[in-house]
């Protein structure tokens, strides 16, 4: 062992996490554009509003009936008190038909407009352009398709909700006023109170809230980072140091939520003892009133009961607060996407590329992700019906860049490239899709069976299917697999190999039968037998087809019908390989050295490193 | 149980064995799985007692104050009718009333915060030991344990499943006490007064909670099936979104959205079931007790009239009916905390349960390495007892400053040769030694740290690049981690970068390439500077130029120690002072490069094949494009 100094402190560190605000405030412009997606369900949602407040009616009717209801017993009346009852009953089952409808109804819509949000987000990804795809993490965008739409729906499922506590509440202050306007209006003093104490404890609770959120995420993101991380933890013999900094989280975490909770409590005595208040009010006003005869004993029977049920929707209604806030910083992160302009989509007028020739031409292309630093310097190629075109190349050369504004993943900065003779910007995508195949260098699978990742979205029989595997040699590994064709594959296709995964994405490509094929060689290091199939395989994919390709393998190179070199953006010399290596250019150079890799002589340092030998 | 399909990687699919789905709630299994986490609770006895008398507390405030209404009511009431008492006295007892409703609410109030302030105190530090003890139980358990569970189901057990196990504390074991504590007493008091009264007053219990209870269970399992199918939902606008390009390629919008909106129809129809199933129960419950009140307003209402019961005690029934109200219609939501503490409960403890199979044997002795010579003798490996064979007779030396090299097909049994040697699994014949002794007879620790093994993935954390290479060693001085970054030929690159070995990498961080990743691992299995060390084809992401020049620095690194390099590349390991072919995990062929070319067998093969797109081929036109193979 290395006899080192120590350091005093530990370079470690477990997890990260970093959230999103959680709380926004009231924006009318967000709001407005909620509504619009309410507005191709509005005769639901207003059968659902009807419902709703008939509902609440009915609720703030029932204790009402129910004072009158002692009113008559105490003085005797029993006709008019069975009358009453069946009020009451009549009352009561209403209240419950229309509550059914009304939450029925505002649920399933809620669901529905959450779905709809959803597929409009999800939709736009579809459109927007690579360079903002690039840009952005595919588990941020996951988090505002699942958490941000989520949000959104706690908010529209408690929404009509709210309408009916709203209603509620000015019922019951309505109906005692109205019954009576003095110890009613006693009685209403305790609520200026309750929100007076809410509105002092909002801002604590909303941080602790937010602290115990952050905490909790913290401490799932280290257990999350372990888990995956476990096999490099257990090699590494990193078990105690990660255990204590996990604890050191969990405590925290432990801490925040017992803060949270007692935040939650606290609020239940202050409620509790409003109520208390506001009946004993009743009790000695009222209750004097009744011993003077100016008041019937239902009016106090009925206070009672009223008083009880009074702060329900305060509470309700100030938790609805929260959650609006909440949806307002969500819908502030949904429409923040699909207001991402659409910059590559079709023209009006966009071509149909049925029967124009297999061509590609870039006309004095120049092109940067960021125009301000082009990548490409004034192109110009012509790839010819059922050339194979070898793009070579340092890294940083351009290849990709290539390979891309073809199948037009970004919009050129000057000049033009023409497909078929047609400018890429006229052709519609589809079209443009359906013309050109891509495989790339990782090859991405779905998940699925073999088959269905082959297909993929044509209408292939499986005769088809089988023929384009045995045609790319992925025929005998796939029968090798358990169930076959059927075989399902894991996470992006991990319980087959590299080499596999590519071969099976050759097939895919086969079966979508492109007239323009489109490259981009894996650089992986494949084992030598897998890399024998898809070298042979290559070799089916071209037959008959325009293609372009990213070439690092020499075999692949030396059998294009012409190889273009790319120097910083710039074609530098382009011809067939004999024809290169007698010019003595940059490719001469480039196939010595990665030649002589492999024989372990000195390596000349120019060049790109990727483009040695692989097997 | 999901049936796990075998997969490529034996690993993963010999001996698998199984784990619970998330889909089910096993109500028989519910006592046994309750039972064990209100243990748990049980450790903290005085919290939880506290927790239990807070409860009773507030119950019992709770009760007293219909009876308080009623009492304010009949003092209103009779006083009027006895006009002869004082109406001092009488206001007196209003004042009273009013004091002991204050009084009692206050109580209430109090009552109700601390218990439900101590029980989910109780539930978190429930749910504190299980995160602690859940961690701790991964870390212990061995590889074969991490092959066969897929790392989302044990981060959805230890976040997820984990709080629903904890939440049960508070929203099951707490509300069913109360609930409990308030029927019986508010039953009771309403029984002893008139008992006809309090049968109708009751009579909606049975028939809201029957309904209720059967709803939050029924809840909790098509809420399951609904998490099920969003999961779906989720895969396929993942898997869109990460494939993109190959959306794009291939002009899949239509298809990719019909895909959508396939996934998005199950998922919101099971929604809606979901919907409906909730309003139905809770449709039952408010005209049950409804039917409730107005059978107690009836029967009382006609006893008043009659003269044979005060409006006071009217009333005080009316307080007891929406006093019980509430807690019934939490049945739902305790029958849901329980369905759902049972199938989250039961896959936490069933990971906690658990023995890991690789742990140090009673007398291990920490490893004391005289030489650092490891040796395989006659070593069988399964992953499953009884399994097929991965490895089979592996016998070589490896001596100090000595290099052995291994070559072989996919699934030939090398990474699982290279992970025997730090035991992440055991062998099943035939022994490992370091300087003679077993390694299963040393400590783990020691003899991981003596061991060092760089993996073809190169898995990095989420952190500074400097945390990554230290990480084997934490407190590594910095002249050492930079030393291992120049070995691994990744310094240069990391100087560059705007803030050196504290730039973050991953997620929020910078972009390393796949040889980059790799160079990062070879430098952080440097840093520790073990002495035995392994390379498992953790060069294959390298470019074969950058790939020699790390090369030669590890072989001055690790000059006086035993090396084994897995690779695909020969020209990684021609230079061995033994190769050895594996292939179905058997050797079949060894030696040196020299010996191995001459005997003309695989590995010549192997060389002819690598060399053969080389210089060799360029002058084999014979296989012009378009001519199908």
């Amino acid at each position: 062992m290395t006899q080192a100094q120590k350091r005093s402190t530990p370079r470690a560190s477990l997890g990260s996490s970093e959230g999103d605000d959680i709380f926004g405030t009231f924006d009318v412009a967000i709001a407005q554009r909620f509504l619009g997606y309410l507005k191709p369900h509005r005769k639901t949602l207003l059968a659902a509003q009807a419902a709703v407040l008939i509902s609440a009616g009915c609720g703030i009717l029932i204790p009402k009936l129910t004072g009158e209801a002692v009113k008559h017993a105490v003085s005797g009346q029993v006709g008019s008190l069975d009358k009453i009852l069946v009020g009451f009953g009549l009352t009561a089952g209403a209240y419950a038909l229309f509550f059914f409808i009304g939450e029925f109804l505002s649920s399933r819509l809620a669901q529905q407009v959450i779905f709809d949000i959803r597929r409009a987000m999800f939709s736009h990804f579809q459109d927007v352009s690579l360079s903002f795809m690039d840009k952005t993490h595919v588990g941020r965008i996951m988090a505002r398709l699942q958490g941000d739409v989520n949000a959104l729906q706690e908010f529209l499922d408690t929404m009509n909700g709210a309408v009916g506590d709203m209603v509620t509440l000015l019922g019951i202050t309505l109906v005692l006023l109205s019954t009576d306007l003095k110890l009613g209006l006693l009685t209403l003093t305790v609520l200026p109170a309750l929100v007076a104490v809410r509105a002092v404890w909002l801002p604590y609770s909303k941080r602790s809230f937010r602290h115990a959120r952050d905490a909790s995420s913290s401490t799932n993101s280290a257990l999350a980072e372990n888990i995956n991380g476990i096999r490099t933890v257990q090699e590494t013999r990193r078990e105690a140091m990660n255990f204590d900094l996990y604890q050191v989280k969990a405590q925290e975490n432990f801490r925040a939520q017992n803060a949270a909770s007692w935040m939650t409590q606290v609020m239940v005595p202050t409620v509790d003892i409003l109520t208390g208040l506001a009946i004993a009010v009743v009790v000695v006003v009222g209750g004097q009133e009744v011993l003077g005869g100016r008041m019937d004993v239902g009016v106090m029977v009925t206070f009672i009961l009223y008083v009880q049920r009074f702060f329900e929707p305060v509470r309700l209604l100030s938790m609805q607060y929260t959650i609006m806030q909440r949806a307002m910083a969500a819908g502030h992160r949904i429409f923040e996407v699909i207001d991402v302009p659409v910059t590559i989509a079709d023209k009006p007028d966009a071509v149909d590329l049925k029967d124009a020739p297999a061509t590609v031409e870039f006309r004095n292309v120049t092109f940067g992700y960021d125009p301000a630093r082009p990548i490409l310097h004034d192109i110009n190629l012509i790839v010819r019906p059922k050339e194979v075109v070898a793009l070579v190349g340092p890294t940083g050369s351009g290849k990709t860049s290539i390979i891309a504004l073809t199948h037009r993943f970004y919009e050129v900065d000057h000049g033009q490239i023409l497909v078929g003779g047609h400018d890429v910007r006229d052709i519609s995508l589809d079209s443009l899709g359906k013309t050109i195949g891509m495989v790339l260098q990782e090859p991405f699978l779905f998940t699925g069976t073999i088959e269905q990742n082959i297909r993929y979205n044509t209408d292939a029989s499986r005769e088809r299917i089988i023929e384009a595997a045995k045609a790319v040699s992925a025929h005998d590994f796939i029968m090798r697999l358990p169930e076959g064709y059927d075989t399902p594959l894991g996470q992006r296709g991990r319980n087959i190999s590299m080499g596999q995964r590519q071969l099976i994405s050759f097939a895919r490509a086969l079966v979508a039968d492109p007239q323009i094929l489109i490259l981009d060689e894996a650089t992986a290091n494949i084992d030598s037998f897998t890399e024998m199939a898809i070298q042979r395989a290559l070799k089916v994919l071209f037959a008959g087809r325009t293609c372009m390709v990213i070439a690092h393998r020499l075999a692949t190179i030396r059998d294009a019908d012409r190889i273009v070199v790319l120097q910083q953006g710039r074609i530098l010399e382009q011809g067939s390989h004999d024809v290169l290596m007698k010019t003595g250019g940059l490719y001469s150079h480039l196939y010595t050295s990665a030649h002589a890799s492999f024989d372990d002589q000195v390596v000349a340092v120019t060049g790109d490193a990727e483009f040695a030998t692989r097997t | 149980m999901s049936h796990s399909h075998p997969s490529g990687r034996g690993a993963a699919s010999s001996g698998s064995m199984e784990f619970s789905t998330e889909s089910k709630v096993d109500a028989k299994a519910m006592p046994r799985v309750l039972q064990r986490i209100i243990g748990r609770a049980l450790r903290y006895p005085g919290l939880l007692a506290f927790a239990i008398l807070c409860t009773v507390g507030s119950s019992l405030a709770s009760l007293a104050l219909p009876r308080l209404f009623g009492r304010a009511v009949d003092q209103a009431h009779h006083l009027l009718l006895n006009a002869g008492a004082a109406p001092d006295a009488a206001r007196k007892a209003l004042w009273v009333s009013a004091g002991l409703i204050i009084a009692a609410t206050l109580i209430r109030g109090l009552m109700t915060m601390l218990s439900g302030y101590f029980g989910e105190y109780v539930s978190q530090k429930v749910g504190y030991d299980l995160r602690l003890e859940f961690f701790r139980q991964l870390q212990r358990l061995p590889f074969g344990f991490h092959d066969r569970i897929h790392s989302g189901d044990l981060i959805t057990r230890g976040m997820l499943d984990l709080e629903g196990a904890r939440m049960f504390v508070q929203g099951g074991l707490m509300m069913v006490l109360s609930l409990v504590l308030l029927l019986v007493f508010a039953g009771w008091q309403m029984l002893r007064t008139d008992w006809v009264m309090g049968m109708i007053g009751l009579a909606f219990v049975p028939i809201a909670a029957g309904t209720l209870g059967r709803m939050g269970f029924l809840l909790r399992v098509t809420w399951l099936k609904f998490q099920e199918l969003m999961a779906v939902l989720t895969l396929t606008m993942e898997e869109n979104l990460q494939g993109i390009r190959v959306v794009r390629a291939f002009a899949g919008k239509t298809f990719e959205l019909l895909k959508f909106d396939q996934a998005s129809i199950d998922a919101l129809t099971y929604s809606f079931h979901r919907i409906t199933l909730r309003l139905r129960a809770v449709a039952v419950m408010q005209v049950s007790f409804n039917a409730s009140m107005a059978g107690i307003i009836w029967y009382g209402g006609h006893k008043v009239a009659a003269g044979t019961m005060t409006v006071g005690t009217l009333t005080s029934y009316l307080g007891y009916m929406s006093l019980l109200q509430g807690p019934v219609r939490q049945i739902a939501m305790i029958f849901n905390a329980a369905a759902r503490a049972t199938s989250s409960g039961a896959r936490v403890f069933e990971i906690l349960d658990l023995v890991p199979e690789i742990t140090d044997a009673p007398n291990a002795q920490p490893l004391k390495p005289t030489q650092g010579v490891l040796a395989f003798e006659h070593v069988d490996f399964a992953y499953a007892p009884g399994g097929k064979a991965v490895l089979s007779d592996i016998c070589f030396e490896v001596r100090p400053g000595k290099t052995l090299g291994i070559v072989g097909p996919p699934g030939s049994g090398k990474s699982t040769l290279a992970n025997l040697v730090p035991r992440f699994y055991d062998v099943t014949g035939g022994r490992i030694t370091l300087d003679g002794v077993d390694i299963r007879n040393v400590t783990l620790a020691s003899l991981r740290e003596f061991v060092g093994l760089v993996q073809q993935e190169a898995f990095l954390f989420d952190s500074s690049i400097g945390h990554n290479v230290a990480y084997a060693d934490p407190w590594a001085e910095e002249e050492r981690i930079i030393e291992a970054a120049k070995v691994a030929h990744i310094h240069d690159h990391i100087a560059g970068l705007p803030e050196t070995y504290e730039t973050r990498i991953g997620e929020r961080g910078v972009a390393l390439s796949g040889g980059q990743r790799q160079r990062m691992s070879i430098a952080r299995g440097v840093v520790p500077g073990p002495g035995v060390m392994i390379f498992d084809d953790s060069t294959a992401a390298i470019d074969a130029v950058t790939e020699r020049r790390v090369r030669d620095a590890l072989a001055k690194a690790t000059a006086t120690k035993a090396t084994l390099i897995i690779a695909h590349r020969l020209s990684s390991l021609m230079h061995a002072d033994e190769i050895i072919i594996l292939d179905e995990g058997r050797i079949i062929e060894r030696g040196d490069h020299t010996t191995l070319l001459a005997r003309g067998g695989i590995y010549a093969e192997l060389y002819e094949l690598q060399s053969r797109s080389d210089a060799t081929a360029t002058l084999d036109d014979d296989a012009p494009v378009g001519v199908l193979v």
